[in-house]
C-alpha cells in the first residue's frame, strides 16, 4: 500500500485520493454546468417557439410581396425586407473595408504610442456606446448639416458607424492571434509591410475579421433606435428604384436617395396597433428577421469551413 | 564522465531492477496508426533514450508515458505500459490520465514556463498536489532548482517573470516544475533541440546528474546525444521498435542492419 503514495519530506500524496477528489469536482461543475445551460436554453427556445407559433402561419407568398396595408390580412414586408436587404448592402460596403483598413493600419502599420494607444481605448469604448447615439449623431450630421435626407445611404452611414468598431476591434484581434512564425516568415523573405499583410498577414486572419463582420452585420440588421432617431418612415407603399437597369450604364445608385423602412421598424409599427392581426404580422416578421439572422451567421460559419478547410 | 562510462562498461545486467515495461503497444491518431506493437524494458535509475529518424514515432510512444495523447480526441492505445512497482497499466483507459500524470513527469520540447513567477513556476506540481504548507514549498522550491542546477543563477529573483530567463534557463526551470513533486519517472522530449550547444550541455550534465540518484527518464534525441547521456538505447523506424540495448551496444556493434545504417548516417 506504502507503493501507492508519494511522500515528499514527510508529506504523505495519495494520487488515487486526488485523482477521486478532482473527478467529483468536474461532475459537480459538470452538473451545475449542465443545468445552468438547460435553464437558459429552455428560456431561448420557449421565447422562439412562442414567436414562431404565433408568426409562422402568418408567413405565405404574399407576406413578401404585399405592401404594409390599413387591413392586417393584406399586410406584407416588401418594402421592409428591401429596405433592410440594401441598407445592410450599404452598412457592409461601407463598414468592411474601412473597418478592416483601419484595423490593418493600428496593428500593422501605426506606430504604438500614447496617440494609438488612446485610440485603441476610444475604438474599444465606441463598440459600448448606445445605438441611440449613434442614431442622434446621424440626425445632427448626416440629415441636418450635410442634408442627405431620411435615405437609405445616410441609414448605412449611421450603421456603418455603429459597426466600425467591432470590425475594427476584431480585425485587429484577428491579426494579433497570428502566430508569429508567419510574421517573420513572412518579413524573412523580403517582403514589404504591403505584401506581408495582403499575401498571408489579412488571408489567416480572414475567419477572425468574417466574425467581427457577422456579429456586427447582425447587430446592425436588428437596429431600431438609430434607424428611427434618423427618421425612417413606418409606411412605405414603394419600392426604390431598382439598382440595376438595362440601359448603359447599367447600374443605378438613386435607390441610396430613397426613403425606406427596415423589418424591425415594421415591427415596431405594427406591434403599436391595436388590432390583432397586426400583431399577428409583427411575430411573423420577427420570425423572418431571425431567419435571416441565421442565414448570415450559417454562411458566415459554412464561409470559415471553407477557408480552414483550404488552409490545412 | 568517467563514472558513467565505467557504469555503462558494467551496466546490463539481466536481473536489474525494471521501472516499467511496454507490451506490444500500438497507436492510433485517428485512422492513422504511429506505433506498432513496441516492447521495450525501462530499467530503475538509468536514462533510457529513444533515437531514430524523424516522424519514427519517438515522441508519441513518449508521450503515451503521461496520456498527453487523451488531451486529443480519437486517438487511441492499445497494448500495455506497466509502471512498477504498483503494477499498473498507464495506458489502460479504466486508469485515469491524471493518476499517471502525478506519478510522471513531463519537460517538453520547447521551454513552456507559465506566465508566472520562477516561484510560482516550480511550486506549481506542488499547489497542485494540495501542499500549501509555506516552509515545505519553498524547501522543495530550493531542492528542485537545486537539482535543475538552476538555484545560484535565479535565488535573488525568485519572484520576478520566469519569460525574463534565458530559454536554457527556462528549460532548467522546467526540469525543476516536473522535479518539485517527486515524480516516479521523468519523461524529456528533445529538451534540448531549442537550445544552444553550451545551454544543452547544461542540461546534457544534468540528467546525468540526476539519472542514478533520483529519478528515471526517457530522453528523445539526436544519436550523439544518446551516446553521451544514456544507458539504454532504443532504435526506432517507422513506428516500430528496430532494436533495444545497452547504448555502448547499440552504437559498437548493432545487431539490426537498420540501425547501423541509421548510426553510422547512412539514412535518417
Amino acid at each position: 500500500m506504502s507503493n501507492e503514495h508519494t511522500r515528499i519530506e514527510g508529506e504523505t500524496i495519495d494520487e488515487r485520493l486526488l485523482v477521486k477528489r478532482a473527478n467529483r469536482q468536474d461532475l459537480r461543475f459538470a452538473v451545475i454546468g449542465l443545468c445552468v445551460l438547460i435553464v437558459a436554453m429552455v428560456a431561448l427556445l420557449a421565447l422562439i417557439a412562442d414567436f414562431m407559433l404565433d408568426g409562422v402561419p402568418r408567413i405565405n407568398f404574399d407576406f413578401f410581396v404585399n405592401y404594409p396595408s390599413r387591413k392586417p390580412e393584406q399586410a406584407g414586408i416588401l418594402s421592409a425586407w428591401v429596405g433592410s436587404t440594401l441598407v445592410m448592402l450599404t452598412t457592409a460596403a461601407l463598414a468592411v473595408p474601412i473597418g478592416v483598413a483601419a484595423g490593418v493600419y493600428l496593428e500593422e502599420y501605426a506606430r504604438k504610442n500614447w496617440i494609438t494607444d488612446i485610440i485603441e481605448i476610444n475604438v474599444t469604448n465606441l463598440a459600448g456606446v448606445p445605438s441611440i447615439i449613434y442614431g442622434l449623431l446621424a440626425l445632427g450630421l448626416f440629415v441636418q448639416t450635410l442634408r442627405l435626407g431620411q435615405t437609405i445611404l445616410v441609414a448605412g452611414l449611421t450603421l456603418a458607424l455603429l459597426i466600425l468598431p467591432i470590425i475594427i476591434v476584431t480585425t485587429r484581434e484577428a491579426l494579433r492571434s497570428i502566430p508569429l512564425e508567419i510574421r517573420e516568415a513572412a518579413f524573412g523573405l523580403g517582403a514589404d509591410r504591403w505584401q506581408a499583410v495582403w499575401m498571408y498577414l489579412l488571408p489567416a486572419a480572414r475567419p477572425g475579421i468574417l466574425t467581427g463582420t457577422i456579429v456586427g452585420m447582425s447587430r446592425a440588421i436588428g437596429e431600431t433606435a438609430p434607424i428611427i432617431t434618423i427618421g425612417a418612415l413606418t409606411f412605405i407603399a414603394f419600392l426604390p428604384p431598382a439598382p440595376i437597369q438595362l440601359e448603359f450604364p447599367f447600374v443605378n445608385f438613386q435607390w441610396l436617395n430613397s426613403p425606406f423602412t427596415v423589418m424591425p421598424i415594421q415591427m415596431f409599427n405594427w406591434i403599436s396597433r391595436p388590432q390583432v392581426g397586426f400583431h399577428v404580422a409583427a411575430a411573423a416578421t420577427g420570425v423572418i428577421l431571425l431567419a435571416m439572422t441565421l442565414l448570415m451567421n450559417g454562411l458566415a460559419i459554412y464561409i470559415r469551413y471553407r477557408i480552414r478547410r483550404g488552409m490545412k | 564522465m568517467d563514472a558513467l562510462t565505467i557504469e555503462k562498461a558494467v551496466a546490463a545486467p539481466v536481473d536489474e531492477p525494471l521501472r516499467a515495461s511496454v507490451i506490444d503497444l500500438s497507436f492510433h491518431y485517428g485512422e492513422k496508426q504511429a506505433l506498432f506493437d513496441v516492447n521495450f524494458p525501462i530499467h530503475d535509475r538509468k536514462v533510457t533514450a529513444l533515437i531514430g529518424p524523424s516522424g519514427c514515432g519517438k515522441s508519441t510512444l513518449l508521450r503515451a508515458f503521461n496520456r498527453m495523447h487523451d488531451l486529443y480526441p480519437g486517438n487511441r492505445y492499445q497494448g500495455e505500459v506497466i509502471l512498477y512497482p504498483e503494477q499498473i497499466n498507464i495506458v489502460s483507459p479504466a486508469v485515469d490520465p491524471m493518476l499517471v500524470r502525478l506519478k510522471i513527469g513531463m519537460v517538453f520540447q520547447k521551454p513552456n514556463p507559465f506566465p508566472k513567477s520562477i516561484y510560482e513556476n516550480v511550486a506549481a506540481g506542488l499547489w497542485v498536489r494540495g501542499i500549501r504548507k509555506k516552509s515545505l514549498v519553498d524547501d522543495r522550491v530550493e531542492f528542485a532548482l537545486t537539482q535543475a542546477a538552476l538555484w545560484d543563477e535565479v535565488k535573488d529573483r525568485m519572484r520576478s517573470s520566469a519569460y525574463g530567463l534565458s530559454g536554457g534557463q527556462q528549460q532548467r526551470l522546467c526540469i525543476a516544475r516536473a522535479l518539485a513533486p517527486a515524480p516516479e519517472m521523468l519523461l524529456l522530449d528533445e529538451p534540448t533541440s531549442a537550445l544552444d550547444p553550451i545551454a544543452t550541455a547544461r542540461i546534457e550534465e544534468l540528467i546525468m546528474e540526476l539519472a542514478p540518484t533520483v529519478k528515471i527518464m526517457i530522453v528523445t534525441h539526436n544519436m550523439q546525444q544518446a551516446a553521451r547521456i544514456s544507458n539504454y538505447t532504443a532504435f526506432m523506424h517507422l513506428g516500430r521498435m528496430v532494436e533495444f540495448d545497452v547504448t555502448t551496444n547499440i552504437f559498437t556493434s548493432p545487431k539490426e542492419r537498420k540501425t547501423q545504417d541509421y548510426i553510422t548516417g547512412r539514412f535518417g
